[in-house]
């Protein structure tokens, strides 16, 4: 990567970002590593708040703001009308939540990676609906307390697995990112930049206000999801070929658990439970990449 | 150039000479073969546009959102269910004042699963902001889709073009079909006045607090009145060039009748018959064709209706609750004209019944001889329903 890239900013100073959001060092990595020739669909999100209200905005690159279902369609257009004035520069990205990409959007984005529509989306994963208020998404981990999942109802059911569902799409790349691996994070970025076709990056961003969680603590418990197994850093390209970038050293998921208020209702047997749970994953990723016996 | 063609392909043919640069569609019976046409002219040349073949109506609309926010000339085609998924969106393009042009092809809404004429689908959406052009014929469906581009772009809102199901969409019927240099002269290159640009960042669509909203939504109403000037502008354009004409409104013997039909679609085609023969006969009947819907363009309504005792207005749609929607915006038309005439509201040909001669001629003949309505809607021609024990 260009040293030039940690001097670029595509976000002025000021943000409506709760303090601590994932969500906004999220599109300041990115943005670095796509830089000025981009255009931005963004369907409602945290972000749609984020970037402050008309006649301001803390964006330094166009954004076309979109309906919450919308995504991957908008972001096609956007693409079909720059080939058609013969602009192939311009990278296209679509800026989605958890809610608009997983749940609401799903359907638009199935369909546009389905024709190869050329494009980067980018969904930054906060793992609830945070921007109404921190309801649960398909993306809310097992053992989740959120305001639709309440009390002794907490989440019970796993977090849909996004990248395999669009890694069935045989999607051309593939990857997940962390905020607190900014160097991983922007070089796959600026990877995903230089292809064509439909690619995907899943950055997990942590929300403070929704975790329960101190905002200092927020690129904290974003490395200890990747050093715990609960959100590994990989690439898929062409939907078979897996590489794992970081190999964690097996630290056990409690603690990262223990220092969340939206899962302080779980019992030792719960997070024994959710134990296997990541080992299971890890080690169906492992064989994925060949790096375990099938 | 005169050639005998199917109403559907009368639109695929304006598309063609509007030169749409991106074309977004999800397939639905009856407008199954404006998208067929216009994919063969992508295949093979005829038209060089971008054919985004999506997953749905939503995303065909969406797409088309992105595509003319990036500046180009967009086009989408859907009927009934397809345009009801599409309603958020339609809200969305108007208040993102993109001039996208749709045809839709008006079928029932489910249930009962009907693929018939019906109005209801694009007058349900009547509070969108779309401009709504109403259509009677093929020559007139490839007419209006030219001028819809103009005006759209003209106003910076998006225009429905509408024909009934099959008895337009799948009919066949002679159309002149204008040659491409006459076209490029009335509908030059899309010019748009904003457009997505690395070089000129903006951010379309955000947050707006109560403090600006307002007069956002004041500046749609601002070029929907424009609209109705422009309309008028642009058809004495296109007149000039082709030599056809259809206004906003289309007045039949209205000057010197006690009852005036009013119709839109092609109910139109058949009424005028029947008030030519009612005519022949002695019958004081006058005939008023609605094309255009939004805006609503009261005043030549007004104008043609105002001298008239009755009007009788054919609805193929219906609002629960209320009454035809025709009807509906006729009497707000006409309620603080002094004197106005008395309002009769008809619902026939819903789900693709047929609206025949005979129809049309009990609908004048109920009209002429009772002194006022007595209900807010007749339904005319209903079979006796028999009910299970």
């Amino acid at each position: 990567m260009h040293l030039e890239t940690m001097d670029r900013e595509y976000i002025h100073s000021g943000h409506v970002g709760c303090p601590g959001c994932g969500a906004a060092i999220a599109m300041r990595f990115v943005l670095k590593a796509l830089g000025e020739k981009t255009i931005m669909v963004m369907p409602a999100c945290c972000w749609s708040i984020i970037a402050g209200p008309y006649p301001q905005s803390t964006l330094k690159i166009p954004m076309l703001h979109a309906a919450f279902e919308t995504g991957g369609a908008v972001a096609s257009g956007v693409r079909a009308a720059l080939d058609v004035k013969g602009d192939s520069d311009t990278t296209v990205l679509a800026w989605a939540g958890d809610g608009g990409t997983f749940d609401i959007g799903f359907q638009a984005l199935s369909g546009a990676v389905e024709r190869n529509e050329d494009f980067l989306y980018v969904c930054y994963d906060n793992e609830a609906y945070m921007n109404t208020g921190v309801q649960r998404s398909s993306s809310t981990p097992y053992g989740a307390w959120t305001t639709t999942t309440p009390g002794r109802q907490w989440k019970r059911l796993r977090k849909k697995n996004i990248v395999e569902a669009l890694v069935a799409h045989r999607i051309h790349y593939a990857a997940t990112a962390n905020i607190a691996y900014p160097e991983d994070l922007m070089g796959k970025a600026a990877k995903a930049k230089t292809m064509t076709g439909s690619r995907f990056l899943h950055i997990f961003a942590t929300c403070p206000t929704g975790w329960r969680l101190p905002s200092e603590m927020s690129v904290k418990i974003a490395r200890m999801a990747v050093q715990t197994n609960i959100f590994p850093l990989y690439e898929v390209e062409d939907g078979v070929r897996y590489t794992i970038n970081f190999m964690p050293k097996g630290y056990l998921v409690n603690e990262y658990f223990r220092l969340q208020g939206r899962f302080k209702h779980l019992s030792d047997e719960d997070l024994a439970e959710i134990q296997e749970m990541v080992d299971e994953d890890w080690n169906l990723l492992l064989r994925k990449a060949g790096m375990a016996p099938a | 150039m005169r050639k005998v063609i199917e109403g559907s392909h009368a639109v695929a043919e304006g598309v063609r000479l509007a030169r749409a640069q991106v074309i977004s569609a999800y397939p639905i019976t009856p407008q199954t073969h404006i998208v067929e046409r216009l994919s063969e002219f992508c295949a093979d040349g005829t038209l060089d546009a971008r054919f985004l073949r999506v997953e749905s109506e939503h995303s065909a609309l969406a797409a088309l959102i992105g595509a003319a926010s990036t500046g180009v000339r967009t086009f989408t085609a859907t009927s009934s269910q397809g345009l009801a998924l599409m309603h958020e969106l339609l809200h969305w393009a108007s208040g993102a004042r993109l001039p996208i042009v749709m045809a839709n092809v008006n079928r029932a809404l489910a249930p009962g699963w009907n693929i018939w004429a019906d109005q209801t689908d694009s007058l349900a959406q009547r509070d969108t902001g779309w401009i709504q052009l109403y259509c009677e014929d093929s020559q007139e469906v490839l007419d209006t889709t030219l001028q819809a581009y103009r005006l759209a772009e003209w106003v910076n809102l998006p225009v429905m073009v509408i024909l009934d199901a099959f008895f337009l969409s799948h009919t066949y019927e002679p159309v002149d079909i204008p040659d491409q240099e006459t076209v490029d002269r009335f509908l030059p290159p899309f010019q748009p006045r904003f457009h997505l640009n690395p070089e000129s960042p903006c951010t379309f669509g955000q947050m707006s607090p109560p403090g600006v909203y307002m007069e956002m939504r004041r500046s749609i109403q601002a070029a929907m009145e424009d609209a109705l000037v422009a309309f008028a502008d642009v058809e004495e354009e296109f007149s000039r060039a082709h030599g056809r004409r259809y206004g906003p409104v289309e007045a039949v013997h209205c000057d010197d009748a006690g009852v005036i039909l009013v119709t839109s679609g092609t109910v139109t085609s058949t009424s005028r018959q029947v008030i030519a023969e009612l005519r022949a006969r002695g019958e004081k009947v006058g005939l008023l064709k609605i094309k255009l819907f939004r805006p609503f363009p009261v005043e030549s309504i007004r104008a043609a209706l105002g001298r008239a005792r009755k009007v009788a207005v054919i609805d193929r749609n219906f609002s629960f609750g209320a009454s035809g929607i025709f009807a509906q915006e006729i009497r707000a038309a006409l309620c603080n004209l002094r004197g106005h005439p008395a309002v009769f509201g008809y619902i026939a040909g819903l789900g693709g019944r047929d609206v025949t001669t005979a129809v049309i001629e009990e609908i004048y003949i109920r009209t002429r001889d009772a002194e006022a309505p007595k209900e807010e809607s007749i339904w005319v021609g209903l079979q006796e329903v028999k009910h299970a024990p």
